[in-house]
């Protein structure tokens, strides 16, 4: 079997503690969460840390806050504990159901939030064992020169594939990292760079502590997910869309975010902005759809035809502006998910 | 407990067949190693642990064809920790499953096929410490062309991947005619011409192989290993490592699933050995999936053209198949898998004249081999795809059209396999009737559809592996005071159930409880030879020694019992763990006192029994593949939802009915029933062995695109349309019981039948698998724009063709032989020659 490289563990009890751990120690010191991305990648030679710090005894990271003025989340509560509390829901529906569908119920268990969000970039050349790659010379985003899906690109292009960031930056999410130097708050949207490898701005020495929501009063939000198979797969397409309605069913405001269709979620700017002040119909919908299938360039290096993924963006914003509108979309979830979701 | 009714007033009489009850075969029963299973307690080779043992892991090739110009290991040997380092010259003996294709090499000497070739082992105190060790060792590489698939290899003939074959890249070729297929076609009122294509897929058993080798106390040799053929796998060893058979003991672990990728001899087995030889201490290697992946040895990628004539009632009057396939780097099972895409057509419908042509060439990829279906999956696809084609073109029904056409019992086809019970029309009509096709068929609404397809699999192959006249399985039982049965047989266990096929038969036999016997099984050292857990061979072959071993202990026994009852002996029954007189039940013995009576009277009781093939009728050159004891029928209809925007393919149910002769255990033949389903739906759907070559300008590199089960698509339970399953028994008097096959045949109809299901929804032929949106969206937009509505290859390269081997068929004087083949030599030929053509 492959096995884990020797590393130093640590496990700290606070985020004190913790935060003194990371202080000056650069990329070979790595905050573990759940673990279910970094330990494969480690098994894979991808990542090699010298030593790792579980989060799992900082009992600070595992708590929920929410209020009329607004939401807090621990970065280290599991996709489980998400997916399954009744209260994430009206508003939140797009998180529970991001963290829903991802992976197996195993995974969930141990996933978390924070992992999520940071969870590494994916691409085909790149998510293989330490002998497949060296048979590929390596690629530029670990050991190699070449980008092999693009190979005049001097640009990494693995794939943004978290599941969540995409739900979260819909309910316009911050993040709160925390350092020995202090902390900061940053917009969801922001956190990331549109760049395989540096595709996080979170620096070595930070903890992403927290998630902070505004309130969702008026907000419905959904979130669609394009995998192979219903049971545990890496999105390689989703659409992530938030609306407030006025109490005529008008759009006041909305958020339009496609996923794992480039290194970082993509905001679909025009497409939401096309929605504001008009009713949700075939004709709104058909427009933002096209709108923001206009962003996703997807590339030769996730599951499926990257062509054919292009093609169905805005089927999945379609069905995303349908469901907020109310439509009954259980047949196309049925259909794609073959999985049990929450609801609003 | 065992759920199987007893009722005291009512004593089971003979349990071979004449219509008398069993208390055994047929009831559904917890199978015997369940409790194992489902405890976690099955001790799997990995489970294995010995004192003092060192690990294992190979260096593997990352190119895909070089030379190698030399190895120096000496930074490895001098890592702490690492104990030997093995390279290609401590192992040069060539070895092959197949006497005609001993090709391979443990390690590679000095030449790699394909990216993952070990060239190298080394073996540690620790498995981490081998795995670091493997960077420290320097080959030096002269790379070669790259062949990545049959066109390219039939139009490179240098470098050659192997240095024997036909000519160049071309592995083997094969022509067999059996009767004038041209006039056939003029005697057409149709020809229908179609080329398909059959992606490559991986077994995927959830456990990756693993072994552990150790030498024994007094020198010998033990090694236990995730193997469906310790046979083999002994001979292969005794070769290699050039020692005596009789000090070589291999013991098949109960396998986490075979599929066929655990039918070669493989190249870690002999390295551990050899390692645990010279180390004089047990050496384990397990497997990571990216290795089981270069393992292989899973269905061919293939290529193939039908040319079929039909008469307007839709009766064939001929058929052309010609074959292209990608064998990848090795010989393996390819010869055998080579004619096997030419052997069953004739197993299902009624073919008068019938021409067949394969070629198999060498590429640079991981050495394709048998997974279940072995060889007649990809052919079957065509030709029942071909027969949807065929329907609609004639107007008629595709079920109907079937049913017209089916072959008849008891048949010597044109190929000259003979049937036994065909009981194919009763699985066509049992699945219309619970599909209620006539209500589906070209009714449904666009986007939703139905498809049917059949198919024939062999129950057992009707030669070995190497040429030999003994039997293929052989079966010992040992009957104890204690009314204690042990079977000895060196069947093995991969999760199909052969274990308790033996057990069942048995127990049926001499009236006992299956749960009061032991097993003793795939192991080289305590249990007569069976050839292996492949081509569906083990229920009719080791079942069918098993039977006659029990009925020669029941004899013994019954004569005992007979002298102490004072009845004749034809009148005592076995049942309830008792021997009966059925005439005046209440006069009885128990089992264990009838074995005393016998043991007694006769000394230590064991019996053997043993089992050998029928000799078939097909005596040409290549007949020796196909041949069967019996065949299984399957037919399946399944239900598919595509969506007209996206291609997206979703298979809500699917209706099959499997002809099983008689279900031995009747919950573990609808589980292997509904396990071909799952298997047939990745094969429709999602997998693909797939390889990814870089660009040509700036690398060499040919890799497999996804070697991990992530990644390599397949479905998961969860992703499991319902399946409702018929099982139609009329007890074939070739098996035990009556028992036919059933762990590979309901694999076949599943591919087609999606691909038929997709054209009733939305109008599109996909004649390739898998069959994706990608590919569905893509034949949607043709038919859009008003072309052929298809997605597939176009064109057959050229081969270079052999003058067919004529055989008439029997309806046309044919004898089985030739008529244009040299008159085969009357001594036997060198072993290296023998295989497949006796």
């Amino acid at each position: 079997m492959m096995r884990l490289p020797l590393f130093e563990f640590r496990s700290p009890r606070t985020l004190e503690e913790a935060v003194r751990i990371l202080d000056g120690q650069g990329p070979s010191t790595m905050p573990l969460a759940g673990g279910t991305d970094l330990l494969p990648n480690m098994k894979r030679r991808q990542q090699v840390p010298r030593t790792l710090m579980s989060l799992r005894h900082v009992e600070s990271l595992r708590h929920v806050q929410l209020s009329d003025s607004g939401s807090r989340l621990g970065a280290c509560l599991t996709l489980t504990d998400i997916a399954e509390d009744p209260r994430f829901r009206n508003g939140m529906t797009a998180l529970a159901q991001a963290s829903a569908l991802v992976a197996t119920p195993h995974i969930r268990n141990m996933a978390t939030l924070g992992g999520n969000l940071c969870l590494d970039t994916r691409c085909n050349y790149y998510d293989q064992n330490y002998e497949w790659r060296k048979a590929i010379n390596f690629c530029l985003k670990k050991d190699g020169n070449t980008c092999w899906v693009a190979t005049g690109s001097s640009k990494c292009v693995a794939v943004s594939s978290t599941d969540t960031a995409p739900a979260l930056i819909a309910l316009g999410a911050r993040v709160r990292l925390f350092s020995r130097s202090g902390e900061r708050e940053v917009a969801l949207a922001d956190l990331y760079n549109n760049d395989g490898i540096n595709y996080i701005k979170r620096r070595p020495d930070e903890i992403l502590a927290e998630v902070l929501l505004d309130p969702l009063h008026g907000w419905k939000s959904t979130y669609w997910k394009l995998r192979r198979r219903g049971s545990f797969d890496f999105p390689v397409l989703s659409v992530a869309a938030a609306a407030r309605f006025s109490t005529q069913g008008v759009v006041e405001d909305a958020r339009i975010v496609v996923g794992s269709a480039a290194s970082r979620p993509l905001v679909a700017g025009e497409a939401s902005k096309s929605l504001l002040g008009r009713s949700l119909n075939p004709e709104s919908i058909a427009e933002a759809a096209a709108l923001a299938a206009r962003i996703a360039k997807p590339l030769d290096n996730t599951d499926f035809d990257m062509t054919w993924r292009k093609r169905v963006t805005a089927e999945f914003v379609t069905y995303a502006l349908r469901e907020l509108r109310g439509n009954d979309m259980h047949v196309e979830r049925e259909s794609v998910t073959r999985h049990p979701l929450p609801q609003s | 407990m065992p759920n199987q009714k007893y009722t005291p007033d009512r004593p089971a009489k003979d349990s071979q067949a004449n219509g008398e009850e069993l208390r055994v075969i047929g009831v559904p029963r917890r199978r015997v190693d369940a409790r194992a299973k489902v405890t976690g307690q099955t001790r799997f080779a990995d489970d294995i642990f010995l004192p003092r043992m060192a690990h294992c892991k190979l260096l593997r090739s990352p190119h895909p064809h070089a030379r190698i110009r030399s190895i120096d290991a000496s930074r490895a040997l001098a890592h702490p920790g690492v104990y030997l380092v093995l390279t290609g010259k401590d192992l040069p003996i060539e070895y092959g499953i197949l006497p005609v294709s001993q090709d391979e090499q443990a390690l590679c000497v000095d030449h790699v096929r394909h990216v993952g070739d070990p060239v190298a082992a080394v073996i540690a105190r620790e498995e981490l410490t081998a795995f670091e060790a493997l960077d420290l060792i320097d080959v030096d590489y002269e790379i070669l062309t790259t062949i990545s698939d049959p066109e390219e290899a039939l139009a490179t003939p240098e470098p050659r991947i192997h240095d024997y074959g036909e000519e160049g890249n071309i592995h083997k070729r094969v022509a067999l005619e059996f009767g004038d297929v041209e006039k056939s076609f003029a005697e057409a009122d149709e020809i229908f011409e179609d080329i398909f294509f059959y992606q490559g897929s991986t077994h995927l058993p959830i456990e990756q192989h693993a072994a552990v080798a150790t030498k024994d106390p007094d020198g010998k040799l033990t090694i236990w290993s995730s193997t469906q053929t310790p046979h083999y796998l002994h001979r292969a060893l005794a070769k290699v490592l050039n020692m005596p058979p009789a000090h070589i003991r291999v013991s098949a672990t109960p396998n986490g699933g075979g599929f066929g990728g655990k039918s070669d001899p493989f190249n870690h087995e002999i390295v551990v050995a050899k390692a645990a030889l010279l180390l004089d201490r047990p050496v384990k290697i397990c497997l990571t999936r990216e290795e089981v992946f270069y393992c292989h040895r899973g269905r061919h990628p293939v290529l193939m053209k039908f040319k079929t004539g039909v008469k307007k009632d839709g009766s064939i009057t001929g058929m052309h198949l010609q074959t292209l396939i990608d064998g990848g780097g090795y010989g393996s099972y390819g010869v055998a898998s080579t004619f096997y895409t030419g052997a069953l057509q004739t197993t299902t419908y009624h073919i008068p004249r019938y021409r067949f042509a394969g070629c198999r060439t060498f590429t640079n990829k991981p050495p394709c081999g048998p997974k279940r279906g072995h060889g007649t999956v990809q052919p079957r696809f065509g030709q029942e795809v071909q027969l949807d084609k065929i329907a609609e073109k004639l107007k008629l029904d595709p079920a109907e059209l079937r049913l017209r056409i089916v072959e008849a019992p008891n048949t010597v086809t044109a190929n000259y396999l003979r049937l036994s019970t065909v009981n194919l029309s009763e699985c066509i009509r049992r699945v219309v009737k619970i599909s209620d096709w006539k209500e589906k068929f070209r009714k449904l609404p666009e986007g939703r559809g139905v498809g049917i397809a059949c198919s024939a699999y062999l129950t057992g192959a009707g030669l070995a592996i190497y040429w030999n006249k003994m039997p293929h399985s052989g079966v010992q039982l040992k009957l104890d005071r204690g009314g204690g049965v042990a079977i000895f047989c060196g069947a093995t266990e991969i999760g199909q159930g052969s274990d308790d096929v033996l057990a069942s038969i048995v127990a049926e036999v001499l009236g006992i409880d299956t749960f009061d016997i032991r097993l003793f099984t795939g192991d080289t050292d305590l249990g007569p030879v069976d050839l292996g857990s492949y081509s569906s061979r083990v229920t009719i072959m080791a079942g069918s020694a098993a039977l006659q071993a029990a009925e020669r202990a029941r004899e013994l026994l019954a004569e005992a019992v007979a002298i102490r009852l004072e009845v004749p002996k034809e009148q005592l029954r076995f049942a309830d763990k008792h021997v009966f007189d059925s005439v005046v039940p209440e006069r009885r013995v128990p089992f264990h006192e009838a074995v005393c009576l016998a043991e007694a009277r006769f000394g230590t009781i064991g019996t053997v029994g043993s089992y050998t093939p029928p000799k078939s009728p097909a005596l040409y050159k290549g007949g020796g593949v196909g041949p069967s004891p019996t065949y299984s029928y399957t037919a399946a209809v399944v239900e598919v939802a595509v969506n007209p925007v996206t291609g997206w393919i979703t298979v809500p149910k699917i209706w099959i009915a499997h002809d099983i002769g008689r279900a031995l255990n009747p919950p573990l033949v609808r589980g292997q029933v509904e396990g071909s389903v799952y298997m047939g739906l990745g094969e429709a759907l999602m997998e693909e062995q797939e390889f990814r070559r870089l660009p040509k300008k700036l690398s060499h590199a040919l890799v497999h695109k996804f070697p991990s089960m992530l990644e390599y698509k397949s479905p998961t339970s969860l992703d499991m349309p319902e399946v409702v399953t018929e099982l139609v028994e009329e007890p074939d008097p070739r098996g035990p019981f009556g028992a036919k096959e059933v762990g590979q045949g309901p694999l076949l109809p599943i591919m087609p039948a999606v691909a038929n299901a997709v054209y009733d929804a939305v109008g599109v032929r996909i004649d390739e698998v898998p069959i994706t949106p990608e590919k569905i969206m893509k034949a949607l937009a043709e038919k859009r724009a008003g072309r052929d509505p298809r997605c597939g290859p176009s064109h057959f390269p050229h081969v270079d063709w052999p003058e067919a081997l004529r055989v008439p068929p029997p309806w046309e004087g044919g004898d089985g032989n030739a008529v244009n083949d040299v008159p085969r030599p009357s001594k036997p030929r060198p072993e290296k020659e023998k295989v497949l053509s006796s």
